[in-house]
């Protein structure tokens, strides 16, 4: 098992390179004098030349590359204008934030989406199967900023059940209940994509399980409905079902940017948002590269589950 | 999928009509999708003619009118827009918008994945090396990195979209592409000398069509959102100009006092986003031909019984296990295979009884029957008892028979590597089978199965019991295969097949194991083979197979000597040395007919030298030709009674 983790770990290396790759290439692809625009309109040529000097961007650019990749090696992600602090901290702030918000919003997903492929697949072609078939294609077609809208209209506005936005009251919170409060249905909202794809693999996953050799061995050994289906069937079927969970990670950190906004949540989305509206690429740059870096993390982690899960594949 | 409509099912088992009927559900749904999205296009499409408000004439008198107010059908926005107008505009727009970037995705990443798939080597290495790189970004980032290069805009955000796009058409055209890019008409194509390009355009680029357009359908509703999505954060469309997204966006900040400024565009959003999928739903669904051949329906927890006969003999007192005109069929769509027909046949105390036959001649159908497991759908028990000391098993109820399974009626199965669960040590699978039955303890229970293990001579039971079944020889898992039949000291074991897919050796000892246990226990055996070689070695009884009835039955040495059908005959002669394992059924010439096409007459006529009109005109009964001894055939070779 650790060897298997080791060497994955291993392969991540080039698959983290790539991204540093991609995104210093697209902060290299913007238009324009960066010295220009930090500077302003106004500045004196051999001003912005000098800057230029300083920043490095007289090389040549596999050297500002090599450069830049070493300054985030070292934690350097440059400071972001428009707040005027340095990049790193602010992101791993925002950071955090979103963690909590996608964290729930992937364990909510990941359990209803289980749960509900389950009951469809157990009572496939019944009354619950079609309910459920239903709502995971509503889910997966909402626009999930329309659904926290709704979501804000009746359970803010309309009810008073729980907050509208942010992450704590500005007046006497701060606590986890608090936290709990605010989290609800931010989280409810993103897992909704997520826990219908989950659901619909669920349940093929499930459907294809049932049809195996040895879940007629287990029949034939007198072991009752149930334990055919939530020990023999379920765990068999979880194998494929935590890669796409994995998989899933991605779309609820997506997500989360739009959620974010809606809820005025202090995450990573909203400062990316943000910071594109302000042309402030170095915190574009910085927000980007972790959470995606968070992500490959994430399937890296999800790889293990699978392989915990299933004892054939073990390195 | 007619045949079994209006019979009552057991519980739990869907009859197949059910499936038709959803099927016809799901496409009605998509004929709703198909119906609500040419709607929207369609209004999309004719909205310049239409006699609407300007979209963008503001009116500070007219703010925020609710709908259904004067002149305002759905009302205006904060600066006394009309909302119909604007909607019917936006719609436009995120249309023309997500359209325009699922086609820009599908050619970049279509060129990508054909010149990948079709160059090979390493270019198609580096290119998808490229392409999992840029999946390897959650799926919005990418597109806010390259919104945040292009700086907002609507056109920035179509690019944007259809860049992150382009992997999946690139993965998916490349798969197609590989697997047709060896196929002869290629192969032709090129030794004809025709250019690489023409080639590509000609002969690839037709044969991957069906796979982009798929591939299109899939992910323009994606695209339709994620434009809107960013939009809706500002990074889309700029005012004026407004799109679905943007107007939702505006509208957010009204949500308290005029919440119909953002849900109807949302509301509008999600009827083409669904409208697409339900319509995309429905046709890979009446595409899939495994749908329509239930191959991904459930299977019940027992086979399904729909029994016309139930059988006429008197069973005998002293057999524990008594098969009386069994008849299993498989029901798919309006055709019926005819897979067991009126099997009868009977197990005494201790005895060892081979059903022999090749493969298609309903022996393992019939061993799953007894037990009710043959899967269902499409699997129906249509006639016959399987009696268990005069009670009838096929009578009980699913949560009864369980009882049954393993306890009285025990099965080992054909390659255990598929038939024991891959993820359970054997030692948990044996555990589960001993307290399927017995109140134990766990721990009492792991030390029983130790010692069965130990029982069929494998060595170190005690470190083997926690391995996985992957980790043992096909001989050791054959073992445990029989050490979880005998967990419950069953009184009737069937075993189908279970030593087909060892080698000669290892065969050998798992059946003088068999052999062994069974005597020592007193254990009657229905053993399913198709080796001559296997019945004379354990089976004190034959019963042979041919197109799901059996032809001859007697004892092993008087059919092997002595056969009487000529099937039997043509069998044994197939057999070079006896007990030398693989016999060659291909030797007699000709096939067994179609299970869903059985003659009227002796199924095994069109291969027979003795056929005549007489073995064609009807169906041809079991003759007793010596006793103990029965044969199906008008002419038997053996016997005269
Ligand atoms: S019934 Fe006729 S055709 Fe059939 S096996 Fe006997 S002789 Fe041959």
């Amino acid at each position: 098992m650790t060897a298997y983790v080791f060497k994955r770990l291993v392969a991540l290396i080039p698959v983290l390179l790539g991204l540093s790759i991609i995104v210093f290439a697209i902060m290299a692809l913007i238009p324009g004098d960066p010295a220009l625009a930090i500077l302003g309109a106004y500045a004196t040529p051999e001003n912005v030349a000098r800057l230029n000097r300083q920043l490095g961007l007289d090389q040549p650019l596999p050297l500002q590359y090599l450069t830049w990749l070493g300054n985030i090696l070292t934690g350097d992600f440059g400071r972001s204008y428009s707040l005027n602090r340095p990049v790193i901290d602010e992101v791993l702030e925002r950071f955090q934030a979103t963690l909590v918000l996608a964290g729930a919003a992937l364990v909510l997903c990941t359990l209803w989406g289980v749960l509900a492929g389950i009951v469809a697949a157990v009572r496939q072609y019944g009354w619950a199967d079609r309910i459920v078939t239903f709502i995971v294609l509503v889910g997966i077609s909402i626009p999930s900023f329309w659904l926290g809208l709704l979501l804000i209209l009746l359970f803010a506005v309309e009810l008073r059940w729980l907050p509208a936005s942010g992450m704590y009251s500005v007046y006497g919170g701060g606590d986890l209940p608090d936290l709990l409060r605010h989290l609800v249905l931010p989280a409810v909202t993103l897992s909704a994509v997520a826990a219908g794809v989950i659901a619909r693999l669920t349940r093929s996953a499930m459907l294809e399980v049932l049809r195996q050799d040895f879940i007629r061995t287990a029949r034939a050994k007198g072991v009752g409905e149930r334990g055919v289906v939530y020990r023999h069937a379920l765990k068999a079927a979880m194998v494929s079902v935590v890669p796409v969970i994995g998989v899933q990670a991605g779309f609820v950190l997506s997500g989360a940017v739009y959620i974010e906004t809606v809820f005025q949540w202090p995450g990573i989305g909203r400062m990316l948002v943000n910071a594109i509206s302000t042309r402030d690429i170095l915190l574009v740059q910085g927000g980007v590269l972790v959470v995606a870096a968070s992500y490959v993390l994430f399937n890296l982690c999800a790889d293990v589950v699978q392989h915990l899960l299933d004892p054939r594949v073990q390195a | 999928m007619t045949s079994a409509a209006g019979i009552a099912p057991p519980a739990e088992a869907p009859p197949p009509a059910r499936s038709a009927w959803r099927l016809i559900l799901r496409n009605r749904l998509a004929a709703a999708g198909l119906v609500v999205l040419a709607s929207i296009i369609l209004l999309a499409l004719v909205t310049p003619l239409l006699p609407l408000h300007p979209p963008n004439a503001t009116a500070p008198a007219n703010r925020l009118l609710p709908p259904f107010s004067d002149g305002h059908l759905l009302g205006t926005d904060h600066l006394g827009r009309d909302i119909l107008a604007r909607l019917m505009w936006g719609t436009r727009l995120s249309l023309a918008v997500g359209i325009s970037a699922t086609f820009i995705a599908a050619l970049i990443g279509s060129v990508i994945g054909i010149l990948a798939g079709y160059t090979g080597g390493r270019t198609d290495n580096t290119m998808m090396r490229g392409i999992d790189m840029l999946m390897a970004f959650p799926y919005i980032l990418l597109a806010l990195a390259i919104v945040a290069v292009l700086g907002p805009g609507l056109f920035n955000a179509l690019i944007a979209v259809a860049i992150v796009n382009i992997p999946f058409f690139a993965r998916n055209i490349r798969g197609a592409t590989v697997g047709i890019v060896h196929r002869e008409f290629i192969d032709a194509a090129r030794l004809s000398g025709k250019g690489r390009l023409r080639i590509l355009a000609a002969d690839v680029l037709p044969n991957v069509l069906p796979v982009i357009v798929i591939t299109m359908s899939t992910t323009v509703g994606w695209m339709i959102l994620e434009t809107a999505g960013l939009s809706f954060l500002g990074l889309g469309s700029q005012p004026p100009q407004a799109d679905l997204g943007s107007m939702l966006g505006e509208g957010r900040r009204l949500l308290m006092n005029a919440p119909h400024v953002s849900y109807l565009p949302g509301l509008v959003i999600f009827l083409i986003v669904m409208s697409i999928n339900l319509l995309g739903d429905g046709v890979r669904d009446a595409l899939d031909p495994r749908l329509r051949a239930g191959a991904l329906a459930r299977p019940a927890p027992m086979t399904a019984i729909d029994r016309t006969d139930m059988g006429t003999d008197v069973a005998p007192v002293d057999a524990p296990l008594s098969v009386d005109h069994l008849t299993t069929q498989f029901r798919l769509g309006s055709d019926t295979h005819h897979a067991v027909n009126e099997v009868s046949l009977s197990l005494g105390r201790g005895e060892c009884l081979g059903v022999i036959g090749e493969s298609g001649s309903g022996k393992s159908v019939t061993a799953l029957s007894l037990a009710a497991l043959v899967a269902s759908p499409p699997g129906v028990i249509a006639g016959g008892r399987v009696l268990l000391h005069g009670s009838d098993l096929l009578s009980k109820s699913a949560r009864e028979l369980r009882k049954v399974r393993g306890r009285d009626v025990a099965y080992i199965f054909q390659d255990p590597l598929s038939t024991l669960h891959p993820q359970f040590t054997v030692g948990d699978q044996l555990v589960e089978a001993i307290r399927a039955h017995r109140h134990m303890s766990r721990a009492a229970a792991w030390a029983e199965a130790v010692r069965l293990l130990d029982l069929v001579r494998i060595p170190n039971p005690r470190g083997r019991a926690r391995a996985y079944p992957h980790e043992l020889s096909g001989g050791m898992r054959q073992r445990v295969g029989i050490a979880m039949a005998l967990a419950n000291a069953p009184e009737i074991i069937v075993a189908d097949e279970p030593t087909t897919a060892l080698d000669v050796t290892v065969q050998a000892q798992v059946l003088d194991l068999m052999d062994e246990l069974r005597r020592d226990r007193d254990t009657a055996v229905l053993f399913i083979t198709h080796d001559f070689g296997v019945v004379t070695q354990i089976c004190d009884r034959v019963a042979v197979m041919y197109a799901g009835r059996i032809v001859e039955t007697g004892p092993t040495r008087q059919v092997l000597e002595d056969p009487a059908h000529p099937y039997t005959r043509k069998l044994i002669d197939c057999v070079p040395v006896l007990g030398s394992g693989r016999r060659r059924f291909d030797a007699i010439s000709g096939l067994p007919p179609a299970a869903n096409r059985l003659p009227r007459g002796c199924a095994f006529a069109e291969r027979c030298e003795l056929a005549d009109a007489a073995c064609r005109a009807g169906p041809i009964a079991m003759h007793e030709i010596a006793a103990g001894r029965q044969a199906r055939c008008v002419r038997p070779l053996a016997g005269t009674s």
